[in-house]
């Protein structure tokens, strides 16, 4: 029994050594060593990132939207059709829909923390098999492709 | 009883471990915490980058110290089979040369580029001794950006190294030859008539690190060796390592060590540079390529340069004076100050320092002994600061710390020593495993030493590690030099045969790695951003295939009306832009390599397909949990057949 409590003691204490400060070396880590710390207070609605509030206008804007689908042909929809069929990723069809703008535009920008934290990208991440990568899209570009999105959901 | 056994026992096992835990026998050479003190965890990274020659491996290796792992293996000088470098379209014209594609090259040393005299960390310069060139890469991406080979020039050795703020990477040859605009084709014994020495000055472009070879100086000839910029005081001027002064052409072991001193050629680079401006000289005509890679078009160029402004220094006065130096010097080492000149004989028992100080006044007060085909020789004595009395058998390279002390390689006697610059008092030595060619310090050839850690690099492994056969690794060893005495703390293997190596503070070069390249810059000529552009076409036997590749699919994996007596070029574009996510991409039977492409890259693959009949392609590099389903075929069709040139992905493959 002392024995027990003396591995249990051990273990913790090998465990708080294993814990560190990873703030001086973040250029080496990304999702990772994020991915062990889950945190409780993600938003599921608006995900993790950059926007907070998005504001959308009633009517499309087709210059952005324009941007978006040249921006997507590049870095989308080699594995996003347009259509509600899936894939490497799901079908785009509906996404604005199901989706907060917010959702939409922190996931683009920011998708490996959110992989990790989000109750239905994981559920995603086991049909797909594939993490969505990060494109290195601009904040810009992401409003743009969201814009797009948008025109394909029949927004006019 | 029980008791007292166990209490025993315990004390027993206590004392075997303090006495492991205790330095063991002097043989041994390592102390008890020389573990802890390489000794990296997983996921922490090493202090230093060690850039070390490959040797005749034609490549560079980067370890990581105090660990000694080994990073990176980076192509330069041959073709690279693991990344495609060199076989792929785009990097083949880097291994281009006056003679063709020379797909092999010895590698020898290297210098950081300096800004006043410390390392700034933007290029790598190497050296390649067999087909004289120097290959400059850029330390954002680890790769190579550019290869100038070197006319009139034979055996690369003496290079490359660079002025204190990178205006030069200055390169001496290893055999005279005649210069390429004379009679070549001359009797092999005419050798102190006809023959000279090249020393190339090459300007590096300060924004773009491009070089050109400013000029060369055509000098006796001699066999140059390690040499080394003045900095400080004595900045302007460069120091060369010279033997054969006996003018040899044949069992130079022998014949090329006969005179009791060779020379340090002290060179006032400056004032030759004004020289050059001022129109001195002559245009030769001498053929050699100059290669350069574009990372925005991804692709290498190759363009062969016709002549070059030769100087000769029979001509010129005042900017060259022979230092002698006892027996065979292999290199010519200025301390950080700038003020001391330490040669190192390697037939000499002794190691010679000259004041750089005493130098100029000897200059002034003309203390000659003589010319040497009518260039000053100076007076020894009046040049000499002293001499450290028996250092050791066979001295060959001097680098330095932050704290006055100098530390020398021996060959012969198999041992580093540390010595007081100014005082030529010897402090320490230890042994290495075995026959050390050069040594390096972090900041060792600048005005700022890091000190820390030594590597010696050993020319010799016998028994360092489990054998492998007759062929085994090279061995460099790790010491630790922050105390009085050196410590050995670490043996590591190298790939080829290193010679020289730069270590970097990692610090330095951490912040400016680049991580992916941004596809909206690629302007490689075949690039395609978006899987609708991707294609077939034929123009003759000429096919081109525009692919593209992303986790985890090949657009098109399907193609067929490929034909017996096709070229097939696969132009693919890595759609990736997240950290790490290279594709790779082969073809079964291709008499070539794979080809390894970088998110937001393109490379080009050529193929010659030689069956008729269904040939598979696929990605070679692990990418994600569907990489093994990344692939797709080709149908080969016989030549002359008239199969319809069909291709796609998923919904748009050829359907019959």
């Amino acid at each position: 029994m002392k024995m027990n409590i003396l591995l249990i003691g051990l273990v913790l204490f090998m465990i708080s050594c294993g814990k560190k400060d990873n703030s001086t070396s973040d250029f080496s880590k990304t999702s990772a060593s994020e991915s062990t710390e889950v945190k409780s207070d993600y938003d599921p609605v608006l995900g993790e990132g950059k926007f907070d509030k998005v504001e959308l206008a009633a009517n499309l804007d087709h210059e952005m939207a324009k941007s978006g689908e040249a921006i997507s042909s590049t870095k989308c929809t080699s594995c996003h059709k347009l259509t509600d069929e899936k894939l490497v990723g799901p079908g785009w069809a509906g996404v604005t829909k199901r989706r907060a703008p917010e959702w939409i535009m922190n996931f683009i920008t920011n998708p490996d923390p959110m992989i990790d934290k989000d109750p239905a990208l994981q559920s995603q991440l086991e049909i797909c098999l594939v993490r969505m990568p990060n494109q290195n899209v601009t904040d810009d570009e992401a409003r743009q492709i969201l814009e797009y999105m948008r025109k394909n959901d029949g927004v006019q | 009883m029980k008791k007292i056994l166990k209490n025993t026992v315990i004390t027993f096992l206590g004392l075997v471990f303090f006495a492991a835990c205790k330095p063991k026998s002097a043989s041994d050479a390592v102390s008890g915490d020389a573990a802890q003190k390489v000794y990296v965890a997983p996921g922490e990274h090493d202090e230093f980058y060690s850039f070390t020659s490959g040797g005749f491996s034609g490549q560079i290796s980067v370890y990581g110290l105090p660990s000694g792992r080994l990073l990176k293996v980076l192509p330069v000088f041959s073709q690279d089979p693991e990344t495609g470098y060199g076989y792929g379209e785009d990097t083949k014209p880097m291994l281009n040369t006056s003679h063709g594609f020379v797909p092999w090259g010895d590698q020898h040393h290297l210098a950081i580029s300096q800004t006043n005299g410390e390392y700034d960390g933007r290029w790598l310069f190497a050296n390649e001794n067999n087909t004289p060139r120097i290959a400059r890469l850029d330390l954002t991406t680890f790769t190579t950006a550019e290869i100038i080979e070197i006319p009139n020039s034979a055996g690369n050795h003496s290079s490359p190294f660079i002025t204190d703020n990178t205006e030069y990477v200055v390169a001496g040859t290893r055999f005279s030859v005649p210069f390429a605009d004379e009679n070549v084709d001359i009797p092999i014994s005419s050798y102190a008539e006809n023959f000279s020495g090249a020393l190339s000055f090459i300007k590096v472009n300060p924004e773009s690190g491009r070089m050109n070879i400013e000029f060369q100086l055509k000098t006796p000839p001699v066999n140059y060796d390690l040499s080394h910029t003045g900095k400080g005081p004595s900045s302007g001027w460069f120091f060369f390592s010279t033997y054969n002064t006996e003018k040899a052409h044949t069992l130079l072991e022998v014949n090329a060590s006969q005179n009791d001193k060779d020379f340090i050629l002290a060179l006032n680079w400056k004032k030759i540079e004004e020289l050059a401006k001022s129109g001195k000289g002559r245009k030769v005509k001498s053929k050699f390529a100059h290669n350069v890679y574009d990372h925005d078009t991804h692709s290498a160029t190759s363009e062969i340069i016709e002549e070059v402004l030769v100087l000769d220094i029979k001509d010129l006065n005042d900017v060259a004076y022979y230092i002698p130096c006892p027996k065979s010097p292999h290199g010519a080492d200025v301390d950080p100050t700038g003020e001391y000149i330490v040669g190192s004989g390697k037939l000499a028992s002794l190691i010679p320092v000259f004041s750089f100080t005493k130098m100029l006044k000897a200059i002034d007060d003309k203390k000659f002994d003589g010319d040497f085909d009518g260039i000053p020789v100076l007076n020894y004595d009046a040049v000499l600061h002293g001499e450290v009395e028996k250092p050791g058998l066979g001295p060959l390279h001097t680098e330095f710390d932050d704290k006055g002390n100098a530390y020398t390689s021996f060959f012969v006697s198999s041992e580093v020593v540390k010595w007081d610059v100014k005082t030529l008092k010897v402090l320490d030595r230890q042994p290495t495993y075995y026959s050390t060619g050069h040594l390096t310090v972090p900041g060792g050839d600048t005005k700022k030493p890091y000190g820390k850690y030594l590597v010696a690099w050993n020319k010799i492994t016998k028994d360092r590690y489990l054998p492998t056969g007759p062929e085994l690794t090279q061995s460099a060893q790790l010491f630790d030099i922050s105390g009085e005495k050196m410590e050995l703390l670490l043996d590591f293997p190298t790939i080829g045969e290193p010679h020289y190596a730069q270590i970097i503070p990692a610090s330095l070069l951490i912040e400016k790695q680049k991580r992916i390249y941004d596809i909206n810059q690629n302007k490689h000529k075949y690039v395609v951003k978006n899987e609708n552009d991707s294609r077939v076409e034929r123009n003759g036997n000429r096919v081109d295939v525009y692919m593209t590749l992303i986790r985890t699919h090949i657009t098109p994996d399907n193609i067929e009306g490929i034909k017996l007596g096709d070229e097939v070029y696969f132009h693919i574009t890595n759609l990736e832009q997240d950290w790490d996510l290279p594709h790779g991409f082969a073809i079964l039977g291709n008499n070539n390599s794979e080809v390894l492409i970088l998110p937001g890259e393109t490379r080009t693959l050529k193929w010659i397909p030689t069956k008729v009949g269904i040939i598979p392609m696929y990605c070679t590099d692990f990418c994600s949990a569907l990489h093994q389903e990344m692939q797709g075929y080709i149908r080969v069709s016989p030549a002359g057949s008239n199969t319809p040139l069909r291709f796609g992905t998923g919904d748009k493959a050829p359907k019959n």
